[in-house]
């Protein structure tokens, strides 16, 4: 992987940033995510918004324009609610996106926000019928003493026209949040997890679902951990994963029981004692857990680390990468202004070569596993002039020796935060959320993936 | 001591975050309160360990002026909590306090409802605490019933009022709600 990355660079900048630089809460980007040939991206937002981009065309002509992403569709997806049993609002932010694979013309996507998971159609028109007998132009009803011969109306072309509607609605499934789904590799079912169950859906049926994990206990007290993410494992239909905010992941298998309590595999660290804190529980939370594009490994992200698991080895992780250490030593400062509860998301690169996941002040972190080699970027409209070469960042420890562009810790901006990261499935293309503004990066040099 | 006061600030903060996301667009977020509680839980662990501690090592001193602080004081100090030589401290004196106050706070047998209360560890009572107690038939610590209610409530329900948040439920109007 090339560690400089030769954009150019596209800024869709989808948000209103006035001098004070205030932030319109609703433009905050809340998932990114690409389609399964990666021409299509689509982001959602907290005021429950989706938005679709396409990659245009490669033109010969123009060769450094070429893949460049431009928005394709906007749509509304959900709306607030007002669940007048409970007395409680339920947001209309998206918390996830993911793509059906293409089998027609049309696109399918799910979105879903803490209660309600939809599909959605996306179809272009780009041509439409002319010539009707009974109709003029604009559409209004002809006066029959004018028409003297009959017509069969010609399809014409018009200008592209981007549809999306509404096809399924998946609701009244889930009393605790949604935080994910996941199509599962069959293309007729696909599952949504919130805090303490999981439910396998049809895609067709949406008026009954299975419940496959309940973790739920008898007695609310006993309550020890709560499910943060899951996933269906990319070839066998069977298997998923689920990660817990105690840190352990659970490989699930439906064959085994309609309810899938009891766990094929646990993968679980042990603590190390002497890392103990008062927020030993709080960065073992996993936030984000994905498989490997091959299905045989497992990356898996914390609060401080992103790692890597091996599914034929359930006593440690393959390989532990160090997010951003030097937080350790500011954990309670970080608990006090809320960011120690950050959710980071983290992906693979199409090959499962790189690994890549978001930081602070807007930077984000790529691993190479092969070379062992990191690289801090950072996400900003200052560094990311078009066709500009993302230069390489490092923090520094306070008071430590500092070289020239460095940044110190102490110096770090904990609002600008980036917590959503895309790969593109096969080429080195990254999509990265900071806040409302979403960047993508191309590597030009290396396009292909090795 | 170092400890008690950083114990002490995490459990105000933690408090403070739990009563403020009940007024929290989107409802309470359960991962997020059982994480506060988790670190609440720890937090009030350390704080009574380490008054224990101090009482303890008062005693001690009085008994025999001559002897030194452990090591184990040294390491609470450095907010390093539960490690092997804190745990030994905690063993002899505090088992016997914990034991003690649990008889003194026994209440007679409920039939229908199992007790709900939690065994506190230390008879002293933290003074950041809210002064108003709750109306119960149980005698617990304010702490503790501050705790569980706002578990009790909030997971049962799994819903927030829409305003000013609801006093604390008796034990008993909690149970039937559900």
């Amino acid at each position: 992987m090339g560690e400089d990355t030769d954009a150019p660079p596209t800024l869709n900048h989808r948000g209103f940033l006035p001098d004070h630089n205030y932030v319109t809460e609703a433009d905050i980007i809340s998932t990114v995510e690409f389609n399964h040939t990666g021409e299509l991206l689509a982001t959602g937002d907290k005021g429950g918004r989706v938005v679709i981009f396409q990659r245009e065309p490669e033109s010969k002509c123009e060769p450094f324009s070429q893949g460049e992403y431009n928005v394709y569709s906007t749509f509304q997806s959900h709306e607030p609610e007002f669940d007048y049993l409970k007395s409680l609002e339920i947001e209309e932010k998206i918390n996830k996106i993911r793509w059906l694979p293409q089998q027609n013309a049309a696109h399918f996507l799910l979105s879903t926000n803490d209660k309600t998971i939809k599909l959605w159609k996306v179809s272009e028109r780009d041509k439409r019928p002319e010539g009707y007998n009974l109709k003029d132009e604009e559409g209004r009803i002809k006066d029959l003493s004018t028409v003297t011969s009959l017509q069969v109306p010609v399809l014409m072309p018009m200008d592209l026209m981007v549809e999306v509607s509404p096809r399924r609605v998946f609701a009244n499934a889930h009393t605790y949040h949604v935080n994910s789904i996941s199509v599962n590799s069959d293309y007729q079912t696909y599952m949504s997890a919130d805090d303490l169950r999981i439910n396998l859906w049809h895609l067709d049926i949406t008026d009954r679902s299975f419940n496959i994990v309940d973790i739920k206990p008898a007695n609310m007290e006993d309550l020890t951990e709560v499910i943060t993410a899951a996933e269906f494992h990319p070839h066998h239909c069977n298997l998923f994963v689920y990660s817990s905010s105690k840190g352990t992941l659970r490989l699930c298998d439906m064959r085994e029981a309609a309810l899938c309590d009891k766990h094929s595999k646990l993968f679980e660290e042990p603590e190390d004692p002497s890392a103990r804190s008062f927020f030993s529980e709080i960065i073992s939370s996993v936030s984000d857990v994905k498989f490997s594009h091959s299905g045989r490994y497992l990356l898996t992200r914390d609060y401080l680390t992103a790692k890597v698991w091996d599914l034929n080895m359930e006593s440690k992780p393959l390989e532990t990468y160090q997010v951003h250490d030097y937080l350790r030593s500011k954990l309670c400062s970080l608990y006090e202004n809320d960011c120690i509860f950050d959710k980071f998301e983290c992906a693979w690169n199409g090959s499962d070569s790189v690994i890549m996941t978001g930081a602070y002040n807007n930077f984000f972190r790529m691993f190479d596993r092969n070379t062992k080699r990191d690289v801090t970027l950072e996400a900003s409209r200052e560094s990311s002039k078009p066709r500009a070469v993302l230069k390489p960042r490092r923090v520094c420890a306070a008071g430590g020796k500092r070289r020239k562009d460095d940044i110190s810790v102490d110096s770090l901006d904990f609002t600008k935060k980036i917590l959503h990261t895309a790969w593109h499935p096969t080429e080195n293309i990254i999509a990265i959320a900071a806040t409302n503004n979403l960047y993508i990066f191309q590597d030009k040099l290396n396009s292909e993936l090795h | 001591m170092e400890v008690t006061t950083e114990a002490k600030r995490i459990m105000v903060v933690a408090l403070g975050k739990l009563y403020s996301s009940r007024t929290q667009r989107g409802g309470l977020r359960l991962h997020r309160s059982l994480l506060l509680t988790m670190v609440m839980k720890s937090a009030r662990d350390m704080y009574h360990a380490a008054q224990e501690t101090v009482e303890w090592e008062a005693v001690e001193q009085q008994q025999s002026p001559a002897e030194e602080p452990t090591d184990a004081q040294m390491e609470l100090q450095e907010g390093k909590p539960l490690t092997s030589t804190g745990e030994e401290v905690e063993s002899s004196p505090a088992k016997l306090r914990r034991d003690a106050y649990n008889k003194e706070n026994m209440s007679p047998p409920r039939p229908a409802q199992h007790s709900r209360k939690r065994r506190g560890k230390a008879a002293v009572e933290p003074d950041f605490l809210p002064c108003k107690k709750a109306k119960l038939e149980q005698k617990s610590s304010p702490h503790q019933l501050i705790l569980s209610t706002v578990l009790l409530c909030e997971y049962m329900n799994c819903s927030s009022q829409v305003g000013a948040p609801p006093a604390p439920m008796p034990v008993q109007r909690a149970i039937a709600a559900c």
